[in-house]
């Protein structure tokens, strides 16, 4: 059985905000950490964006580049570490958005930031079993760094939806298998009512990201009896610009092989749409036969690997909707006054 | 039908009466408008008030049978009476109503009052009570706010007739001069352009003083047949005209939003039914809850042509002494806008002018008055014209 | 707004910008109507989704927000003629100095306010511009 992406959409906001510009408010060292996180700035979701208006958006755009009934889809899932409401899905929001209710299933999903390729495996399972037709994953998230912490460097805003299915003529990339790693290893948490996540700081590094990574895009290499060369992409989950980096070295792939998909320099770390945005911007480009291997990270722990092969509709339906460059050229640049009005982080009466 | 005539009228003062509550403002107009017609509570044979939102402002509906008990019309006398809703139109539309039960021969002597009493709450409260005069769904939840819309009908209107922020602030000064001379407006301090282009921006291009404020206060007038209206006043005013329209209640449903088409249409059917047009009106009372209104409602009269509303401002075609004087009264802005009363305040002022009582305001030799009361953005405009003679 | 069925109950035409139409007129109607105004009881009311594309014919920049929008301020309202002939009122996003009467907009999905920390959140439809600035 063949399953794979229909169709994909991304979203990112305009407003960004610079290293510089946090760490003035601070009295952090800006150039030490451009150089050391590899991010320059990260996107800041309007005062009146959320995770479901992102979802919506993205979704859109997948919708838009497969031009498919929406009556097909037969489930929606979308993976947040900011979902809206902590109980009331962001899911049926999106579903009703993009006119697939009432006949479907819906659902949340929340692992950091592999909620959205969590969705997608789900996906996969369901089409494939041929459970359902056509289903949507997405990613999406707003996420809040706490004031003054590393994370406010790099926690961004933006998310991607993919579309699943299982007819080979409607197929712009084939998925030809997925492989997880999962532990029980809180290296990040945030509890229930708190707004700011809690981190292991160094232990978020070796014992969650690269174990997680190595083993799970090891096990799926394994798994497929395929080397790093026989790809012509990687996309690795970008927190910064150096963990993905690393991982790739430690893989052995190549620095050319992981660029295109590398986004976290201009747009920060998208938490569930992270490794979902490189794969995004990587098909935006990529040629028919084009093969991706993507993993995918979320604390907690866990990875989801992805080996894929792009199919001759990807020139078909890529122009359809906006690509990841073109959504991220023409910034509107803001100070740290506005982006603590937009991201909630001042408490009004 | 009978002919209808006014024989007794007052206002109280118009202001934040933190002191009074909305039944003692309304007894006292009620009361001295009783006395000034020289008529006694038997004799009444109805009322009706206008009163926009007595539920949001103090939680208090059955407005009507309220006035009549505390003006002890209820437990012994059993008046018949009736509250009157049409937005920002509340007190034109109670007027209305009394003279028709007039004209029709069912009632003789009427109280016709109208009150409202706005600071009981907060000014965030106020305003959102207010905007349930626009359209609460499509335009109250896209954010819409009464400087809002009416900022918009301002922006379209300076754009396609080179109306100026000045010429609007021109309107606030006007009425801020009559208003000194009024002892019962809430405002009588004189202001210049400038103040009003210096004061805050509410809803570009509306500066605060563009807006009319929140006001407390209560007017009412006595009406009776023409035909008896001798025995009780040497100077019963006429009614020579009740007209009424109605349009979309969202501004964006409106044919163009730079006319309120209901003043348009309610103002043909006044000047039909008095025999009369613009040009002999001597005086009139429009609906200034915005400067922008006070210029549309002149054009929308017939008193300017359509796009100069500005400059006959600038003009001083509409002060006491030009060719037609606009809100003597000190209009909405200065006078103040206590939202169910305004409508009757109108009648009043006219009343007083055209029996040449109006002291420091008084226009020399008025025979014809006009009021225009509208409810929201324009979806009901209520007209009146009024003459010294029969 | 504080009523959840009210809000609910309008949800179609608030994500989607689902309206109306009178076949016997061809008048379209959004928000939608159930009644044409033209035709009264002679109308035939059908419903039409609205692509989500107009311009704009009158704004303003509300200083002065409206209950539930005091953290938004200052916001760009408009009235916006949608393609197919009806108008609208909804905020503008973009950069007040570049918005103008007769500007091209397209919809946009966004949330319109909520009802405090504890009630619910409002989604809708909101407008930036068409050609990108």
């Amino acid at each position: 059985m063949t399953i794979g992406i229909v169709s994909y959409g991304a979203y990112v906001p305009r407003y960004r905000i610079k290293i510089e510009e946090i760490a003035r408010v601070w009295g952090d060292n800006a150039e030490a950490l451009k150089s050391g996180l590899k991010v320059y700035e990260k996107s800041v979701p309007d005062i009146d964006e959320d995770a479901a208006t992102i979802a919506v958006e993205a979704a859109r755009f997948a919708m838009a580049r497969s031009g498919v009934d929406p009556a097909r889809i037969g489930a929606v899932y979308t993976g947040s570490e900011s979902h809206p409401y902590a109980v009331k899905p962001t899911s049926t929001i999106v579903a009703q958005a993009i006119g697939a209710t009432p006949h479907m299933t819906a659902a949340d999903f929340e692992f950091a930031c592999k909620a959205g390729t969590a969705a997608v495996q789900a996906c996969m399972g369901l089409v494939g079993s041929g459970m359902i037709d056509l289903g949507l994953a997405i990613g999406a998230d707003v996420s809040q760094g706490a004031p003054s912490d590393a994370l406010e460097y790099t926690a961004a805003a933006g998310g991607v939806a993919c579309l699943i299915g299982r007819k080979e003529s409607e197929l712009a990339a084939i998925i030809e298998d997925t492989y997880s790693f999962t532990t029980d290893t809180p290296d990040f948490w945030r509890r229930e009512g708190m707004p700011y996540p809690e981190h292991g700081g160094r232990f978020t590094g070796e014992p969650g990201y690269f174990k997680h990574v190595t083993n799970g895009a090891k096990g799926l290499l394994e798994k497929l009896g395929t080397k790093p060369e026989d790809y012509d992409y990687a996309v690795f989950h970008q927190p910064n610009g150096k963990f993905p980096s690393k991982a790739a070295k430690i893989l052995g792939f190549t620095k050319a092989q992981i660029a295109p998909g590398l986004v976290v320099p201009k747009i920060g770390n998208t938490y569930s749409g992270s490794c979902l945005m490189g794969i995004a911007a990587t098909l935006d480009q990529a040629k028919p036969g084009d093969r991706i291997f993507a993993t995918a990270f979320g604390s907690g722990a866990g990875s989801d690997a992805f080996s894929i092969t792009v199919t001759d509709r990807i020139e078909e339906i890529r122009n359809r909707a906006p690509k990841v460059s073109e959504l991220i050229k023409d910034p509107i640049y803001i100070d740290y006054a506005r982006y603590a009005k937009h991201k909630g982080k001042i408490r009004l009466a | 039908m009978r002919d209808v005539a006014i024989i007794g009228v007052k206002n109280t003062k118009f202001g934040e009466l933190w002191e009074r509550s909305l039944r003692d403002i309304v007894v006292e107009a009620g009361i001295g408008a009783i006395q000034d017609a020289g008529v006694s509570g038997k004799d009444i044979s109805a009322l009706y008030v206008g009163n926009m939102s007595g539920g949001r402002f103090i939680e208090q509906e059955h407005i009507g049978a309220l006035i009549a008990d505390y003006s002890g019309l209820s437990k012994n006398l059993h008046v018949p009476a009736t509250r009157v809703e049409a937005a920002c139109a509340s007190g034109g539309l109670a007027l209305r109503q009394a003279i028709m039960s007039v004209a029709s021969g069912y009632s003789d002597i009427v109280v016709a009052a109208g009150a409202e009493k706005m600071t009981d709450v907060g000014s965030e409260e106020a305003s959102s009570a207010l905007a349930a005069a626009a359209d609460r769904e499509w335009e109250g939840m896209a954010g819409a706010t009464f400087p809002g819309l009416y900022a918009m009908i301002a922006r379209l209107h300076m754009h396609r007739y080179g109306t100026t922020s000045e010429q609007l602030a021109e309107v606030a000064v006007k009425n801020h001069k009559n208003g000194s001379l009024n002892p019962i407006a809430q405002y009588r301090n004189r202001i210049t352009v400038d103040d009003v282009l210096n004061s805050i921006m509410v809803a570009d291009p509306l500066h605060i003083y563009d807006c009319s404020p929140i006001t407390d206060g209560a007017s009412a007038v006595v009406l009776a047949p023409a035909d008896v209206a001798h025995k009780y006043t040497d100077t019963p005013i006429y009614i020579k005209a009740t007209a009424q329209a109605s349009d979309t209640i969202a501004l964006h449903d409106r044919r163009d939003i730079t006319t309120l088409d209901a003043t348009v249409m309610a103002a043909k059917r006044a000047y039909s039914m008095a025999k009369l047009g613009p040009e002999d009106i001597d005086v009139v009372e429009v609906h200034d809850c915005f400067t922008i209104a006070e210029i549309c409602a002149i054009e929308d009269l017939g008193f300017a042509e359509k796009g100069k509303g500005g400059i006959v401002t600038a003009n001083g075609e509409t002060a006491i002494g030009g060719r037609i004087p606009v809100n003597t009264s000190g209009g909405l802005k200065a006078c103040g806008h206590p939202v169910g009363a305004t409508g009757i305040k109108q009648a009043v002022e006219i009343t007083t002018q055209l029996r040449g009582e109006a002291g420091k305001r008084q226009v020399d030799g008025a025979e014809y008055g006009m009021t225009h009361n509208v409810g929201g953005s324009g979806a009901t405009a209520v007209i009146h014209i009024f003459s010294r003679e029969r | 707004m504080s009523s959840v069925p009210r809000f609910w109950r309008s949800l179609g035409s608030r994500y989607n910008l689902e309206g109306t139409r009178c076949k016997e007129c061809g008048e379209y109607y959004y928000p939608p109507r159930n009644f044409c105004v033209n035709c009264r009881r002679g109308g035939h009311i059908e419903p039409y989704n609205f692509k989500g594309t107009g311009e704009i014919i009158s704004y303003t920049i509300i200083h002065t927000a409206a209950e539930g929008f005091e953290g938004q301020t200052p916001y760009t309202l408009a009235i916006i003629q949608l393609d197919e002939g009806p108008s609208l009122t909804s905020q503008v996003i973009g950069d007040p100095e570049k918005i103008h009467i007769g500007m091209r907009v397209r919809s946009v999905f966004r949330k319109l306010g909520e009802d405090g920390e504890r009630g619910m959140i409002y989604y809708g439809t909101k407008f930036v511009p068409a050609d990108p600035e």
